[in-house]
């Protein structure tokens, strides 16, 4: 159902049973829902200049070189073809945040899935602490720097500490800041992170399945629980699963800020870099805008395409 | 299988297959082990977050234990202390932080509720021409995270000359999305007639929106303030913010964490102080989120 504009017929010849449809003008259709877009206005306002504006002016700046003194100077495609053939760096940060975006992307997204599956099984008031359980470091928000204290790379670091005494370990891991393990750690941390609003989302969602669903499936000869979620469970979980499918992208092409806190800003030899804190790096140190904006682009971009690959595989499955 | 239909043709199941019929394989044995695995990654969950509050009470000389011990002997509550006295020591008294960021907290979240179940009614209820093509833009606008549009935000905000303001964290704050997409997806579900009813009694739109439709949609607008609360309660506005006065919290305690492990106390001091309010208000008011996110679906 769309919100075309209404079509209202005018009757220019009566005598020869001709309707000739006039479209209504402009200026009525606006009074005629004013309060709709007056209620509309504040957000609308906030919106276009806080998020429409900024991803605009980003493609186009990205074609242009900015210092923030100067006027932009367009430059064309420049940016663009130093990004791909020139910089090393950021070829390194989209491998990283290709690889962090599987793990915290699906992988989270499908162990959200799981857990919030067998949470359901049981009585409200155990769901209840095992959701508060599982939401838990979402909620805490920004004190995953915690993981500092148990990685850290001295032997008063928890894991260190506990190996050497076990005797498992001789001296200290630099779990941090040695580019072999520091990867694992950032990746360790996110899946940590990964059960958010999605993760809910499906806790909720799965509890408001209608239960004579199961029963007449189990009348009707289902034998196990595999086909139970296959036929019944996701198929009716499609919105909630498009939801949890739009945080988890979102957030999993968007990692940079844990990844600095906890392996620093750059990581050794950039082994922990993404897309984000390239970005975050020539925008905000070296203020070369042009460049920073043509990285963010490219960051939007890469968002529809997952966005709209996840939208129609999961309209798919609905659809079955 | 019996045929359930009876012979008047209508469909009996008798109590035997009743009791049958309960659940697909649920044994009791399948569930324990579910459990279990749950409560070992809970562990895995919550474990970091129990050391934290352990550590925060842990006097220095338990800290730097070799090998070091989970849990605390004389537990003290020297780290706040010191997490207060560091806090304070750069030119602002800690007060001024907490300040800060009460105020953009709490300002905050009340204004962006309203803002966005104020836009959100007409998405929910209005039938009007380009509301389909708005909501699908906000739903995609989600994706864009204030830290991917910071760069030009950061542009904006500057030509907009307030950086080293509240605004700088506040408005684009206002500007999400997400609180749209969740008060509109629960207010669709609210009765047509109800508003057809008001209407014929001849309440106009605001009064319908404010008196009748926002009192019905509360845990939507509940769950909202808690995510808000949450969000901004933890930000930091790093880039925006360079004024010592105008500092918020996160951002000078996440100073201190940073500093590295000789600050575990007051690192622990501090991220025990930081996660305490957003965990509260999500216990309180659990039922409400849990029912709020089972309209969030995307149709």
């Amino acid at each position: 159902m769309k919100g075309g504009t209404e079509l209202e017929p005018t009757i220019h010849e009566i005598n020869s049973n001709k309707i000739i449809f006039k479209k209504k003008s402009l200026l009525t259709i606006i009074k005629k829902n004013s309060a709709s877009y007056i209620m509309l206005a504040p957000y609308t306002i906030l919106f276009v200049i806080f998020i429409v504006i900024p991803v605009l002016s980003a493609v186009v700046l990205s074609f242009t070189y900015f210092n923030m003194l100067q006027v932009p100077k367009f430059i064309g495609f420049q940016n663009y073809i130093r990004l791909f053939i020139d910089d090393d760096i950021f070829l390194i940060a989209v491998r990283n945040t290709l690889i962090f975006a599987v793990i915290t992307g699906p992988v989270g997204y499908i162990l959200s899935f799981v857990f919030a599956w067998f949470i359901n099984e049981f009585r409200p008031k155990i769901r209840a602490i095992l959701t508060l359980i599982f939401y838990a470091p979402s909620l805490a928000g920004n004190v995953y720097f915690i993981w500092l204290y148990i990685f850290s790379g001295d032997s008063y670091g928890f894991i260190n500490g506990r190996l050497m005494s076990i005797g498992l370990l001789k001296d200290p891991i630099k779990w941090l800041t040695d580019p072999k393990y520091n990867f694992t750690v950032v990746v360790i941390v996110m899946l940590w992170l990964s059960m958010g609003a999605g993760f809910l989302a499906f806790v909720a969602g799965l509890q408001s399945i209608n239960k004579d669903l199961y029963e007449a499936a189990a009348i009707d000869g289902l034998r196990n629980r595999w086909q139970e979620l296959y036929y019944i469970t996701l198929p009716q979980m499609v919105p909630q699963l498009l939801f949890g499918a739009v945080m988890s992208i979102s957030a999993a092409f968007a990692v940079g800020a844990q990844s600095q806190a906890l392996t620093g800003f750059p990581s050794t030899d950039y082994s922990t870099h993404t897309i984000l804190l390239h970005m975050l790096d020539y925008g905000t140190i070296r203020f070369e805008m042009g460049y920073a904006s043509a990285i963010a682009v490219i960051l939007f971009a890469i968002m529809l395409i997952s966005w709209q690959v996840v939208n129609n595989l999961l309209k798919k499955i609905s659809n079955d | 299988m019996k045929s359930i239909i009876n012979s008047k043709g209508q469909v009996k199941i008798s109590r035997r297959r009743m009791r049958k019929k309960k659940k697909l394989s649920r044994s009791f044995g399948g569930d324990a082990v579910i459990l279990v695995f749950l409560l070992v990654c809970g562990a895995f969950t919550v474990l970091p977050l129990i050391y934290t509050v352990v550590n925060a009470f842990k006097p220095l000389n338990e800290l730097f234990l070799f090998p070091p011990r989970f849990f605390v002997r004389h537990p003290t509550l020297d780290n706040f202390t010191t997490m207060m006295q560091l806090a304070g020591s750069m030119w602002v008294p800690f007060q001024r932080y907490l300040f800060n960021s009460l105020f953009i907290t709490i300002v905050g979240t009340v204004v962006y509720v309203l803002i966005a179940s104020l836009a959100a009614y007409p998405l929910a209820k209005h039938k009007f021409p380009g509301g389909m093509l708005y909501f699908q833009i906000i739903v995609s606008a989600i994706l864009f995270r204030p830290e991917v549009t910071g760069i030009t935000q950061y542009i904006i905000i500057s030509k907009l000359g307030m950086i080293n303001t509240y605004f700088a964290i506040l408005l684009p704050v206002f500007a999400g999305s997400f609180g749209v997409f969740l008060m509109r997806q629960f207010m669709v579900t609210f009765p047509d007639d109800s508003i057809e009813a008001a209407k014929i009694d001849g309440a106009g739109e605001y009064r319908i929106f404010w008196s009748i439709v926002m009192p019905a949609v509360k845990p939507g607008w509940l769950t909202l303030i808690i995510f808000t609360f949450q969000g901004l309660w933890n930000t930091t506005g790093v880039s925006y913010i360079y004024n010592e006065n105008m500092k918020v919290l996160p951002t000078v305690l996440g100073q201190i964490a940073t500093a590295g492990i000789a600050r575990a106390g007051a690192g622990s001091a501090v991220a025990l102080f930081l996660m305490i309010p957003p965990i509260v208000i999500f216990v309180i008011s659990q039922s409400s989120v849990i029912e709020t996110m089972s309209h969030t679906g995307l149709k």
